[in-house]
Protein backbone atom coordinates (compact mmCIF):
# COMPACT_ATOMS: atom_id res chain seq x y z
CA UNK A 1 0.00 0.00 0.00
CA UNK A 2 1.47 3.25 -1.03
CA UNK A 3 0.89 6.57 0.76
CA UNK A 4 -2.46 7.69 1.50
CA UNK A 5 -3.42 10.84 -0.59
CA UNK A 6 -4.78 12.11 2.56
CA UNK A 7 -3.81 11.83 6.15
CA UNK A 8 -5.55 13.50 8.79
CA UNK A 9 -3.76 13.19 12.65
CA UNK A 10 -5.35 14.27 15.44
CA UNK A 11 -7.67 16.81 14.07
CA UNK A 12 -9.85 18.88 16.73
CA UNK A 13 -12.02 21.81 15.07
CA UNK A 14 -13.73 24.35 17.33
CA UNK A 15 -16.18 27.43 16.71
CA UNK A 16 -15.69 29.59 19.48
CA UNK A 17 -16.45 27.27 23.02
CA UNK A 18 -18.23 24.29 20.94
CA UNK A 19 -15.88 21.56 19.38
CA UNK A 20 -17.30 20.10 16.15
CA UNK A 21 -14.74 17.78 15.49
CA UNK A 22 -12.75 15.80 17.92
CA UNK A 23 -9.63 14.06 17.82
CA UNK A 24 -10.01 12.56 14.19
CA UNK A 25 -7.61 10.61 12.45
CA UNK A 26 -8.18 9.54 9.13
CA UNK A 27 -6.25 8.21 5.78
CA UNK A 28 -7.86 8.35 3.11
CA UNK A 29 -6.50 5.66 0.21
CA UNK A 30 -5.33 6.38 -3.00
CA UNK A 31 -7.63 5.58 -6.06
CA UNK A 32 -10.31 4.65 -3.69
CA UNK A 33 -13.44 6.22 -2.72
CA UNK A 34 -13.81 7.09 1.00
CA UNK A 35 -17.30 8.06 2.40
CA UNK A 36 -18.29 9.73 5.53
CA UNK A 37 -21.69 9.26 6.89
CA UNK A 38 -23.42 9.96 9.90
CA UNK A 39 -26.02 12.21 11.26
CA UNK A 40 -26.69 16.25 10.46
CA UNK A 41 -24.43 17.54 12.92
CA UNK A 42 -21.80 15.13 13.18
CA UNK A 43 -19.48 17.05 11.52
CA UNK A 44 -18.54 14.93 8.40
CA UNK A 45 -19.39 18.31 6.01
CA UNK A 46 -16.82 20.15 8.52
CA UNK A 47 -14.10 17.53 8.09
CA UNK A 48 -14.89 17.35 4.53
CA UNK A 49 -14.24 21.44 4.48
CA UNK A 50 -11.13 20.87 6.65
CA UNK A 51 -9.24 18.96 3.64
CA UNK A 52 -10.47 21.53 1.39
CA UNK A 53 -8.94 24.15 3.72
CA UNK A 54 -12.18 25.82 3.49
CA UNK A 55 -11.64 25.58 7.43
CA UNK A 56 -8.86 25.58 8.72
CA UNK A 57 -8.32 23.15 11.52
CA UNK A 58 -7.68 24.02 15.34
CA UNK A 59 -5.53 21.33 15.96
CA UNK A 60 -3.74 18.29 14.55
CA UNK A 61 -2.21 18.34 10.92
CA UNK A 62 -3.47 17.52 7.54
CA UNK A 63 -0.98 15.88 4.58
CA UNK A 64 -1.77 15.47 1.22
CA UNK A 65 -0.08 13.02 -0.70
CA UNK A 66 2.71 14.11 1.97
CA UNK A 67 2.95 17.67 1.98
CA UNK A 68 1.35 19.41 4.78
CA UNK A 69 -1.64 21.21 4.20
CA UNK A 70 -2.33 24.91 5.98
CA UNK A 71 0.17 24.19 8.61
CA UNK A 72 3.01 22.00 9.40
CA UNK A 73 4.82 21.28 13.01
CA UNK A 74 8.29 23.15 12.83
CA UNK A 75 11.81 22.10 14.76
CA UNK A 76 10.55 23.26 17.96
CA UNK A 77 6.70 21.05 17.45
CA UNK A 78 5.05 24.31 17.33
CA UNK A 79 2.11 24.00 14.59
CA UNK A 80 3.06 27.42 12.22
CA UNK A 81 0.71 28.39 8.90
CA UNK A 82 2.35 27.86 5.84
CA UNK A 83 2.44 30.48 3.49
CA UNK A 84 -0.12 31.65 1.15
CA UNK A 85 1.43 30.67 -2.08
CA UNK A 86 2.00 27.24 -1.11
CA UNK A 87 -1.20 26.62 0.74
CA UNK A 88 -2.68 27.14 -2.38
CA UNK A 89 0.09 24.74 -3.84
CA UNK A 90 -1.30 22.06 -2.19
CA UNK A 91 -4.80 22.97 -2.39
CA UNK A 92 -4.62 22.86 -6.22
CA UNK A 93 -4.90 18.89 -5.98
CA UNK A 94 -7.98 19.26 -4.39
CA UNK A 95 -11.42 19.71 -6.62
CA UNK A 96 -13.84 20.38 -4.39
CA UNK A 97 -18.09 20.26 -5.20
CA UNK A 98 -20.62 21.89 -3.23
CA UNK A 99 -24.16 20.73 -2.03
CA UNK A 100 -25.24 23.77 -3.60
CA UNK A 101 -23.35 23.74 -6.81
CA UNK A 102 -22.04 27.19 -6.17
CA UNK A 103 -21.43 28.29 -10.19
CA UNK A 104 -20.94 31.38 -11.12
CA UNK A 105 -24.59 32.82 -12.03
CA UNK A 106 -22.94 35.75 -14.79
CA UNK A 107 -20.99 32.68 -16.84
CA UNK A 108 -21.92 30.29 -19.04
CA UNK A 109 -21.38 26.44 -18.22
CA UNK A 110 -18.25 26.75 -20.46
CA UNK A 111 -16.68 30.19 -18.71
CA UNK A 112 -17.36 28.31 -15.15
CA UNK A 113 -15.07 25.15 -16.05
CA UNK A 114 -12.78 27.60 -17.90
CA UNK A 115 -12.08 30.71 -15.39
CA UNK A 116 -9.70 28.79 -13.55
CA UNK A 117 -7.29 27.87 -16.50
CA UNK A 118 -7.58 31.47 -17.96
CA UNK A 119 -7.40 33.59 -14.70
CA UNK A 120 -5.43 30.99 -12.47
CA UNK A 121 -3.41 28.94 -15.04
CA UNK A 122 -2.73 31.91 -17.46
CA UNK A 123 -4.14 28.88 -20.27
CA UNK A 124 -4.81 30.69 -23.34
CA UNK A 125 -8.78 31.74 -23.72
CA UNK A 126 -9.14 28.99 -27.11
CA UNK A 127 -6.98 26.56 -25.10
CA UNK A 128 -8.69 26.72 -21.57
CA UNK A 129 -12.10 26.55 -23.67
CA UNK A 130 -11.27 23.53 -25.33
CA UNK A 131 -10.52 22.25 -22.47
CA UNK A 132 -13.31 22.73 -20.54
CA UNK A 133 -15.28 21.08 -23.69
CA UNK A 134 -13.70 17.84 -22.64
CA UNK A 135 -15.03 17.84 -19.41
CA UNK A 136 -18.10 19.40 -20.35
CA UNK A 137 -18.58 16.41 -22.31
CA UNK A 138 -17.61 14.32 -19.47
CA UNK A 139 -20.06 14.79 -17.12
CA UNK A 140 -22.55 14.45 -20.59
CA UNK A 141 -23.18 18.41 -21.43
CA UNK A 142 -21.14 19.24 -24.17
CA UNK A 143 -24.47 20.37 -25.90
CA UNK A 144 -25.08 22.89 -22.86
CA UNK A 145 -21.65 24.63 -22.78
CA UNK A 146 -23.44 27.99 -23.37
CA UNK A 147 -25.99 28.27 -21.12
CA UNK A 148 -25.98 29.96 -18.14
CA UNK A 149 -26.64 28.53 -14.37
CA UNK A 150 -30.33 29.48 -14.79
CA UNK A 151 -30.79 27.65 -17.92
CA UNK A 152 -29.98 24.39 -16.47
CA UNK A 153 -31.44 21.82 -14.18
CA UNK A 154 -30.04 21.19 -10.66
CA UNK A 155 -28.50 17.67 -12.09
CA UNK A 156 -27.11 19.51 -15.17
CA UNK A 157 -25.53 22.32 -12.62
CA UNK A 158 -24.01 19.93 -10.06
CA UNK A 159 -22.03 18.30 -13.32
CA UNK A 160 -21.24 21.51 -14.45
CA UNK A 161 -19.49 22.27 -11.15
CA UNK A 162 -17.80 18.72 -11.15
CA UNK A 163 -16.64 19.69 -14.49
CA UNK A 164 -15.44 22.73 -13.26
CA UNK A 165 -13.43 20.88 -10.38
CA UNK A 166 -12.21 18.15 -12.94
CA UNK A 167 -10.65 20.85 -15.65
CA UNK A 168 -7.74 21.78 -13.28
CA UNK A 169 -6.88 17.80 -12.95
CA UNK A 170 -7.07 17.57 -9.50
CA UNK A 171 -5.34 14.32 -7.82
CA UNK A 172 -8.34 14.12 -5.22
CA UNK A 173 -11.97 15.00 -5.53
CA UNK A 174 -14.18 16.05 -2.40
CA UNK A 175 -17.51 16.07 -2.68
CA UNK A 176 -20.14 17.45 -0.09
CA UNK A 177 -23.28 16.37 0.18
CA UNK A 178 -23.69 16.76 -4.18
CA UNK A 179 -27.07 15.22 -4.54
CA UNK A 180 -29.01 16.69 -1.46
CA UNK A 181 -30.15 19.53 -3.06
CA UNK A 182 -31.66 17.37 -6.35
CA UNK A 183 -34.72 15.78 -6.32
CA UNK A 184 -34.88 11.74 -6.68
CA UNK A 185 -34.71 11.63 -10.48
CA UNK A 186 -31.73 14.24 -11.37
CA UNK A 187 -29.55 12.47 -7.97
CA UNK A 188 -29.12 9.60 -10.70
CA UNK A 189 -27.12 11.25 -13.42
CA UNK A 190 -24.77 12.94 -10.85
CA UNK A 191 -24.28 10.03 -8.90
CA UNK A 192 -23.62 8.36 -12.43
CA UNK A 193 -21.00 10.60 -13.65
CA UNK A 194 -19.49 10.41 -9.79
CA UNK A 195 -19.52 6.16 -10.50
CA UNK A 196 -17.63 7.13 -13.44
CA UNK A 197 -14.95 9.28 -12.21
CA UNK A 198 -14.58 6.12 -9.35
CA UNK A 199 -14.12 3.53 -12.32
CA UNK A 200 -11.39 5.91 -13.51
CA UNK A 201 -9.25 5.16 -10.25
CA UNK A 202 -9.78 8.97 -9.27
CA UNK A 203 -9.55 9.42 -5.22
CA UNK A 204 -12.76 10.15 -4.02
CA UNK A 205 -14.06 11.96 -0.26
CA UNK A 206 -17.88 11.82 -0.46
CA UNK A 207 -19.78 13.22 2.38
CA UNK A 208 -23.54 12.20 1.56
CA UNK A 209 -27.05 10.51 2.81
CA UNK A 210 -27.25 8.37 -0.45
CA UNK A 211 -26.10 5.68 1.65
CA UNK A 212 -26.68 3.31 -1.39
CA UNK A 213 -24.46 4.58 -3.04
CA UNK A 214 -21.45 4.46 -0.17
CA UNK A 215 -22.58 0.64 0.32
CA UNK A 216 -22.07 0.37 -3.30
CA UNK A 217 -19.51 2.65 -4.83
CA UNK A 218 -17.63 3.27 -1.55
CA UNK A 219 -14.44 1.38 -0.73
CA UNK A 220 -13.90 2.99 2.73
CA UNK A 221 -16.95 3.94 5.13
CA UNK A 222 -15.97 6.31 7.78
CA UNK A 223 -19.00 6.90 10.18
CA UNK A 224 -18.93 10.34 12.14
CA UNK A 225 -21.18 11.06 15.48
CA UNK A 226 -21.39 13.92 17.92
CA UNK A 227 -17.95 15.26 16.19
CA UNK A 228 -15.73 11.38 16.77
CA UNK A 229 -14.78 9.30 14.09
CA UNK A 230 -16.54 6.42 15.50
CA UNK A 231 -15.22 3.53 13.00
CA UNK A 232 -13.79 3.60 9.56
CA UNK A 233 -13.80 0.68 7.06
CA UNK A 234 -14.36 -1.55 4.07
CA UNK A 235 -18.46 -1.37 3.65
CA UNK A 236 -18.60 -5.20 3.62
CA UNK A 237 -17.11 -5.08 7.47
CA UNK A 238 -19.39 -2.02 8.26
CA UNK A 239 -22.45 -2.85 7.41
CA UNK A 240 -22.46 -6.58 8.07
CA UNK A 241 -24.31 -7.52 11.70
CA UNK A 242 -23.63 -7.49 14.27
CA UNK A 243 -23.49 -3.56 13.48
CA UNK A 244 -22.40 -0.93 16.20
CA UNK A 245 -26.12 0.14 18.35
CA UNK A 246 -25.47 3.93 17.09
CA UNK A 247 -24.49 2.98 13.49
CA UNK A 248 -27.94 0.54 13.68
CA UNK A 249 -29.93 2.70 14.78
CA UNK A 250 -28.33 5.56 11.93
CA UNK A 251 -29.52 2.85 9.41
CA UNK A 252 -33.05 2.43 10.56
CA UNK A 253 -33.79 6.09 9.73
CA UNK A 254 -33.03 5.01 6.05
CA UNK A 255 -34.59 1.42 6.22
CA UNK A 256 -37.64 2.91 4.44
CA UNK A 257 -35.27 5.46 1.91
CA UNK A 258 -34.21 3.07 -0.55
CA UNK A 259 -31.33 1.65 1.62
CA UNK A 260 -33.30 -1.61 2.52
CA UNK A 261 -31.16 -4.14 1.03
CA UNK A 262 -29.03 -3.14 3.93
CA UNK A 263 -31.43 -4.14 6.36
CA UNK B 1 -46.12 89.83 -12.34
CA UNK B 2 -46.13 88.12 -15.53
CA UNK B 3 -44.15 85.16 -16.90
CA UNK B 4 -41.59 86.76 -19.29
CA UNK B 5 -39.26 83.70 -20.99
CA UNK B 6 -37.42 86.46 -22.67
CA UNK B 7 -35.13 86.47 -19.66
CA UNK B 8 -33.92 82.96 -20.15
CA UNK B 9 -33.30 83.67 -23.43
CA UNK B 10 -31.11 86.66 -22.52
CA UNK B 11 -29.08 84.78 -20.07
CA UNK B 12 -28.79 81.51 -21.87
CA UNK B 13 -25.00 81.40 -21.98
CA UNK B 14 -24.64 81.64 -18.43
CA UNK B 15 -27.22 79.01 -17.97
CA UNK B 16 -25.43 76.61 -20.21
CA UNK B 17 -21.95 77.41 -18.28
CA UNK B 18 -23.94 76.75 -14.84
CA UNK B 19 -25.58 73.84 -16.06
CA UNK B 20 -21.99 72.99 -17.20
CA UNK B 21 -20.68 73.03 -13.83
CA UNK B 22 -22.90 71.25 -12.34
CA UNK B 23 -22.69 68.72 -14.56
CA UNK B 24 -19.19 68.13 -14.18
CA UNK B 25 -19.48 68.56 -10.39
CA UNK B 26 -21.83 66.01 -10.51
CA UNK B 27 -20.08 62.89 -12.42
CA UNK B 28 -16.90 63.84 -11.03
CA UNK B 29 -18.18 63.56 -7.57
CA UNK B 30 -19.91 60.53 -8.43
CA UNK B 31 -16.66 58.95 -10.18
CA UNK B 32 -14.62 59.71 -7.26
CA UNK B 33 -17.36 58.93 -4.29
CA UNK B 34 -18.04 55.22 -6.46
CA UNK B 35 -14.58 54.65 -6.27
CA UNK B 36 -13.84 55.80 -2.90
CA UNK B 37 -16.67 53.97 -1.60
CA UNK B 38 -15.86 50.47 -3.48
CA UNK B 39 -12.23 51.33 -1.70
CA UNK B 40 -14.02 51.89 1.68
CA UNK B 41 -16.14 48.68 1.32
CA UNK B 42 -13.59 46.53 0.50
CA UNK B 43 -10.87 47.66 2.91
CA UNK B 44 -14.19 47.28 5.52
CA UNK B 45 -14.45 43.62 4.22
CA UNK B 46 -10.97 42.46 4.14
CA UNK B 47 -9.01 44.40 6.49
CA UNK B 48 -9.70 43.64 9.96
CA UNK B 49 -11.58 45.36 12.70
CA UNK B 50 -9.19 47.92 13.49
CA UNK B 51 -10.41 48.88 9.55
CA UNK B 52 -13.54 48.42 9.55
CA UNK B 53 -14.33 50.37 12.95
CA UNK B 54 -12.73 53.78 12.29
CA UNK B 55 -14.11 53.56 8.37
CA UNK B 56 -17.80 52.43 9.50
CA UNK B 57 -17.77 55.52 12.14
CA UNK B 58 -16.64 58.16 9.49
CA UNK B 59 -19.49 56.72 7.04
CA UNK B 60 -22.42 56.49 9.88
CA UNK B 61 -20.83 60.30 10.98
CA UNK B 62 -21.28 61.51 7.26
CA UNK B 63 -24.66 59.83 6.70
CA UNK B 64 -25.59 61.03 10.09
CA UNK B 65 -25.43 65.19 9.17
CA UNK B 66 -26.74 67.36 6.50
CA UNK B 67 -24.59 68.25 3.60
CA UNK B 68 -25.08 71.63 4.04
CA UNK B 69 -23.07 71.43 7.52
CA UNK B 70 -19.82 69.61 5.46
CA UNK B 71 -19.67 71.71 3.02
CA UNK B 72 -19.89 74.88 5.36
CA UNK B 73 -17.59 72.97 7.72
CA UNK B 74 -15.10 72.29 4.90
CA UNK B 75 -15.33 75.04 3.02
CA UNK B 76 -14.95 77.71 5.91
CA UNK B 77 -13.74 75.52 8.88
CA UNK B 78 -10.64 74.31 6.18
CA UNK B 79 -8.69 77.36 6.75
CA UNK B 80 -8.14 76.56 10.45
CA UNK B 81 -6.28 73.67 9.63
CA UNK B 82 -4.46 74.96 7.13
CA UNK B 83 -7.11 73.32 4.18
CA UNK B 84 -7.81 76.90 1.87
CA UNK B 85 -9.69 75.55 -1.20
CA UNK B 86 -11.20 77.57 -3.90
CA UNK B 87 -15.04 76.76 -4.35
CA UNK B 88 -14.73 74.17 -6.99
CA UNK B 89 -12.57 71.74 -5.51
CA UNK B 90 -14.01 72.42 -2.24
CA UNK B 91 -17.17 71.49 -3.97
CA UNK B 92 -15.84 68.65 -5.42
CA UNK B 93 -14.41 67.38 -2.93
CA UNK B 94 -17.14 67.51 -0.39
CA UNK B 95 -19.49 65.99 -3.17
CA UNK B 96 -16.93 63.12 -3.29
CA UNK B 97 -16.93 62.21 0.01
CA UNK B 98 -20.86 62.60 0.60
CA UNK B 99 -21.06 60.35 -2.15
CA UNK B 100 -18.50 58.41 -0.98
CA UNK B 101 -19.98 57.42 2.48
CA UNK B 102 -23.36 56.21 0.65
CA UNK B 103 -21.72 53.87 -2.05
CA UNK B 104 -19.63 52.24 0.25
CA UNK B 105 -22.71 51.40 2.07
CA UNK B 106 -24.41 50.44 -1.46
CA UNK B 107 -21.05 48.31 -2.22
CA UNK B 108 -20.96 46.31 1.53
CA UNK B 109 -24.60 45.26 0.94
CA UNK B 110 -23.41 44.64 -2.82
CA UNK B 111 -20.86 42.27 -1.02
CA UNK B 112 -22.96 40.01 1.54
CA UNK B 113 -25.30 39.47 -1.27
CA UNK B 114 -23.61 37.32 -2.90
CA UNK B 115 -23.41 33.75 -1.73
CA UNK B 116 -20.70 32.64 -0.04
CA UNK B 117 -20.40 29.73 -2.04
CA UNK B 118 -19.70 31.63 -4.85
CA UNK B 119 -16.48 32.80 -2.96
CA UNK B 120 -15.12 29.48 -1.81
CA UNK B 121 -15.94 27.84 -5.04
CA UNK B 122 -13.33 30.41 -6.42
CA UNK B 123 -10.71 29.71 -3.38
CA UNK B 124 -10.93 26.10 -4.18
CA UNK B 125 -10.10 26.52 -7.83
CA UNK B 126 -6.96 28.72 -6.70
CA UNK B 127 -8.09 32.25 -7.61
CA UNK B 128 -6.96 34.68 -5.51
CA UNK B 129 -8.70 37.22 -3.72
CA UNK B 130 -7.99 40.02 -5.70
CA UNK B 131 -9.06 37.57 -8.70
CA UNK B 132 -12.48 36.59 -6.51
CA UNK B 133 -13.31 40.68 -6.36
CA UNK B 134 -13.05 41.18 -9.76
CA UNK B 135 -14.01 38.17 -11.81
CA UNK B 136 -16.47 36.84 -9.42
CA UNK B 137 -18.04 39.64 -6.84
CA UNK B 138 -17.68 42.62 -8.75
CA UNK B 139 -20.04 41.32 -12.02
CA UNK B 140 -22.25 39.11 -9.44
CA UNK B 141 -23.53 42.29 -7.04
CA UNK B 142 -23.29 44.59 -10.19
CA UNK B 143 -26.89 43.88 -11.04
CA UNK B 144 -27.88 44.59 -7.24
CA UNK B 145 -26.03 47.79 -6.79
CA UNK B 146 -26.87 49.14 -10.15
CA UNK B 147 -30.89 50.39 -9.06
CA UNK B 148 -29.57 52.27 -5.81
CA UNK B 149 -26.61 53.64 -7.48
CA UNK B 150 -28.65 55.50 -9.85
CA UNK B 151 -30.80 56.11 -7.07
CA UNK B 152 -28.21 57.92 -5.11
CA UNK B 153 -26.80 59.69 -8.70
CA UNK B 154 -30.20 61.43 -8.94
CA UNK B 155 -29.80 62.23 -5.08
CA UNK B 156 -26.48 63.73 -5.82
CA UNK B 157 -27.57 66.00 -8.26
CA UNK B 158 -30.06 67.99 -6.48
CA UNK B 159 -27.45 67.88 -3.46
CA UNK B 160 -25.05 69.48 -5.83
CA UNK B 161 -27.73 72.74 -5.55
CA UNK B 162 -26.37 73.17 -1.94
CA UNK B 163 -22.89 74.49 -3.33
CA UNK B 164 -24.47 77.44 -4.61
CA UNK B 165 -24.13 78.27 -0.58
CA UNK B 166 -20.11 78.35 -0.83
CA UNK B 167 -20.45 80.75 -4.41
CA UNK B 168 -19.32 78.01 -6.80
CA UNK B 169 -20.80 78.79 -9.97
CA UNK B 170 -23.20 76.08 -10.64
CA UNK B 171 -26.94 76.17 -11.91
CA UNK B 172 -28.88 76.79 -9.12
CA UNK B 173 -26.13 79.81 -7.79
CA UNK B 174 -26.08 81.09 -11.70
CA UNK B 175 -30.03 80.96 -12.14
CA UNK B 176 -30.33 82.47 -8.90
CA UNK B 177 -28.34 85.04 -9.82
CA UNK B 178 -30.47 86.16 -12.97
CA UNK B 179 -33.36 85.52 -10.94
CA UNK B 180 -32.37 89.10 -8.60
CA UNK B 181 -30.71 90.74 -11.15
CA UNK B 182 -33.68 90.79 -13.37
CA UNK B 183 -36.05 90.82 -10.47
CA UNK B 184 -37.80 87.67 -12.35
CA UNK B 185 -37.75 85.08 -9.50
CA UNK B 186 -40.70 82.86 -10.85
CA UNK B 187 -38.87 82.44 -14.05
CA UNK B 188 -35.78 81.29 -12.30
CA UNK B 189 -36.90 79.00 -9.76
CA UNK B 190 -39.12 77.15 -12.74
CA UNK B 191 -36.24 76.96 -14.88
CA UNK B 192 -33.60 75.37 -12.39
CA UNK B 193 -36.50 72.97 -11.91
CA UNK B 194 -37.12 72.10 -15.08
CA UNK B 195 -33.52 71.58 -16.02
CA UNK B 196 -32.94 68.96 -13.05
CA UNK B 197 -36.25 67.18 -13.57
CA UNK B 198 -34.13 66.74 -17.57
CA UNK B 199 -31.32 65.38 -16.28
CA UNK B 200 -32.56 63.13 -13.55
CA UNK B 201 -34.80 61.83 -15.92
CA UNK B 202 -31.98 61.38 -18.30
CA UNK B 203 -30.06 59.22 -16.07
CA UNK B 204 -33.25 57.60 -14.44
CA UNK B 205 -33.65 55.92 -17.86
CA UNK B 206 -30.01 55.70 -18.38
CA UNK B 207 -29.90 53.48 -15.54
CA UNK B 208 -33.10 51.39 -16.59
CA UNK B 209 -31.44 51.08 -20.14
CA UNK B 210 -28.18 49.29 -18.19
CA UNK B 211 -30.31 47.71 -15.57
CA UNK B 212 -31.97 45.61 -18.60
CA UNK B 213 -28.79 45.02 -20.30
CA UNK B 214 -27.34 43.64 -16.93
CA UNK B 215 -30.53 41.63 -16.57
CA UNK B 216 -29.49 39.32 -19.49
CA UNK B 217 -28.51 37.04 -17.03
CA UNK B 218 -30.28 36.15 -14.21
CA UNK B 219 -29.38 35.08 -11.21
CA UNK B 220 -29.80 30.92 -10.34
CA UNK B 221 -32.07 29.98 -7.79
CA UNK B 222 -29.32 28.51 -5.12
Amino acid sequence: MTLPAISVRSLVKRFGTSTVLQEIDLDVPEGKVSCLIGPSGSGKSTLLRCLAFLEEASEGMITVNGEALGFFENSKGERERLPAAQIRAVRSQIGMVFQQFNLWPHMTALGNVSEALKTVHKVPKAEAEERAMVQLTKVGLANRAGHYPSQLSGGQQQRVAIARALALSPKIMLFDEPTSALDPELTGEVLNVMRELAAEGMTMVVVSHEIGFAATVGHQISFLDQGRLLFTGPPSEIFAKPRHPRLEQFLDTYLDRGASMLA
Amino acid sequence: MIFDPNVILKHLPEIISGTGVTLALWLAGMALGILIGFLVATLRRYGGRLIDLPLGLAVEVLRGTPFLIQIFLVYYGGPFIGISLDPIPCGLLGLSIYAAAYYSEIFRAGYASVPHGHVEAGECLGLTQFQIIRRILLPEMALIVLPPSVNLAVILLKESAVLSIITVPELTTTVSAIGSQEYAFLEAIFLLAIIYWVIVECAARLGRLAETRLSTFRFAAS
